[in-house]
């Protein structure tokens, strides 16, 4: 692992985690939510590169959220650490067992299939009023090993928790990005015919990427569900999953940063102009990313790219 | 059978009523150096694409190393070692030069691609810089596929297709869209690359001077069939194969 990155980790931790003494309490639930969907975003953007875009990652951010909120409820588990990771449990198997399936397509079959699927899940919870139907679920605030904060420090204790899970995620993807495999979806995305007739499947690298895009999918919504306190099936809605897309998009594939920044600045933009402009919000919405598209095509993240290639 | 000999047996493909190929019989030696001559639809890239997977022949058997390849995927054959380039060279538009051949190098690593080891890391990039080099194009390195001539372009797909243990390469018309100039040049450095790996080649060509110059046997398709199997020289001389390939007077 390159000193660049772990100094680049242990500085973004430590400025994201400052968050937690010097944001006021509406500004640290929102950094908390913007980060949590970041985390859904940023498997996008490792589907993104091998040239696909899911339309329907809130199928493993509203699984995630079920996981937690059914596990705590139904076994009184309340551990934050132990719900997460069932969480991710439960999606990675989920994603293994769609990741081949939809490794098959492209484009726009790819991006509408995933949106079925997410679709589908919606329709089901909807329909399951021993589960809440429409209205959803309750879940009770998390303890962290053993530890149960209330007011301020269980929000602050959340932050950190998001913001530590989002650094070691962040970190995890760049060296993925970075890697021989990271690579290889960049080829692919390019060059699938070349990929094969050099011998790697085309197949394989797109269901590994689908499959951490769950993962990371189910941590996201599990973390949403704690700091909302409520799950419900719009979770899975397509309007959830394009608001990931918007972020991936406003991100674009080149760096992981830009993936968080840009979650970020959704949630600002959506909260203030919900403020002030609260009929027409998404209006403001659709403007700003029509302004970023045309000016960076290749997202925020091609600001870094461009720079890093002006020193050289 | 010796390991790296490649033998196609009555080998047939159809698209529709087009017959793409036709009872092709033909053994490959380790080590030899084929061309397939023939007019635009006579079949020749057919055979090449039968024979790395991307078509399946709808009779016949193509055996490699002990089995018989039909059915096989692409990246399953290549893996057995028989590689290939293309007519219009497959590369990675978004990556450089070196990245290209980077992708390469991490598919036929000792250990696969791996998920930690980065892509750029010395010795991969030691072995990617050596093999450019090797093929006369180090000096494009950092440079992105659009901005490379025709030339360049073909060797850096054949040196991609090199890598690993390649026992057959299948060469589709490695001279097309290369200026004449560059043409000799160009197979003189291919040829002396795989030769001295010792590599079996099969290349699909339609001019006749780097036929005569590079290949030990020349193989001429006709309307699907192979009308001519021979040394260049009788080849070309033979009656049917200037009727309906050459087009020079019987």
């Amino acid at each position: 692992m390159g000193s660049n990155l772990i100094v680049s980790a242990i500085v973004a931790l430590v400025v994201l985690a400052a968050g937690a003494v010097i944001l006021p309490d509406w500004a640290m639930f929102l950094f908390a939510m913007a980060l949590a969907k970041g985390l859904v975003c940023l498997g996008i953007v490792g589907m993104m590169r091998g040239g696909v875009v899911s339309f329907g990652q809130g199928l493993y951010y509203c699984l995630g959220a079920y996981t937690a909120t059914l596990v705590a409820n139904t076994f009184g588990v309340s551990d934050i650490f132990l719900l997460t990771l069932l969480s991710a449990a439960v999606c990675l198997l989920v994603g293994l067992a769609f990741g081949p399936l939809l490794s098959n397509y492209r484009g726009i079959f790819f991006a509408m299939l995933s949106l079925a699927l997410s679709m589908v899940l919606y329709g089901s919870l909807s329909k399951m009023s021993f589960i809440g139907g429409t209205d959803g679920l309750n879940i009770a605030a998390p303890t962290f090993l053993g530890w149960a904060p209330e007011g301020r420090p269980l929000q602050a204790a959340l932050y950190i928790y998001v913001v530590t899970i989002v650094v070691i995620a962040g970190t995890l993807m760049r060296l993925y990005f970075d890697s021989e495999r990271g690579l290889l979806t960049l080829a692919t995305r390019d060059n699938e015919l070349r990929v094969e007739y050099l011998g790697a499947s085309v197949r394989n690298i797109m269901t590994y990427n689908y499959v951490f895009g769950a993962v990371l999918g189910g941590i996201g919504g599990t973390i949403a569900a704690l700091a909302l306190g409520h799950v419900d099936p719009e979770f899975a809605f397509w309007t959830t999953s394009g608001e990931f897309v918007f972020v991936a998009i406003l991100a674009g594939y080149l760096s992981v940063p830009a993936v968080i920044v840009a979650a970020i600045i959704l949630e600002l933009v959506r909260s203030f102009s919900n403020l002030y402009f609260p009929n027409t919000w998404q209006l403001a919405l659709g403007i700003f990313l029509l302004a970023v598209i045309i000016a960076l095509p290749n997202g925020l993240g091609s600001l870094v790219r461009r720079r890093k290639g002006n020193e050289t | 059978m010796s390991k790296g000999v490649l033998e196609v047996l009555d080998v047939q493909k159809s698209f529709g009523a087009v017959t793409a190929a036709k009872d092709i019989s033909v053994t490959v030696p380790e080590g030899a150096v084929y061309s397939l001559i023939g007019t635009n639809g006579a079949g020749k890239t057919t055979f090449v694409n039968m024979v790395t997977g991307y078509i399946k022949p709808d009779a016949g058997t193509i055996n490699f190393a002990g089995r018989n390849i039909i059915g096989m995927a692409p990246r399953q054959i290549t893996r057995m070692g028989i590689h290939r380039s293309f007519q219009i060279a497959q590369l990675c538009n978004e990556l450089t030069v070196e990245e290209n051949m980077l992708v390469a190098d991490a598919i036929h690593g000792a250990k696969g691609p791996s998920f930690l080891q980065n892509a750029h890391n010395q010795d991969a990039r030691a072995r990617a810089i050596a093999t450019l080099e090797r093929f006369n194009i180090a000096e494009h390195r950092n440079r992105l596929i659009p901005e490379l001539s025709g030339g360049v372009k073909k060797l850096l797909d054949i040196a991609m297709a090199m890598a690993g243990d390649t026992q057959i390469m299948l060469l589709d018309e490695p001279t097309s869209g290369v200026a004449s100039d560059e043409k000799f040049p160009i197979m003189d450095l291919v040829m002396e690359a795989l030769k001295s790996a010792g590599v079996t080649v099969i290349f699909v060509e339609h001019d006749m001077d780097i036929v005569t110059r590079y290949s030990e046997r020349v193989l001429a398709f006709y309307d699907g069939r192979i009308i001519a199997d021979d040394a260049p020289d009788e080849v070309l001389s033979d009656p049917e194969v200037q009727r309906y390939v050459t087009g020079a007077p019987a």
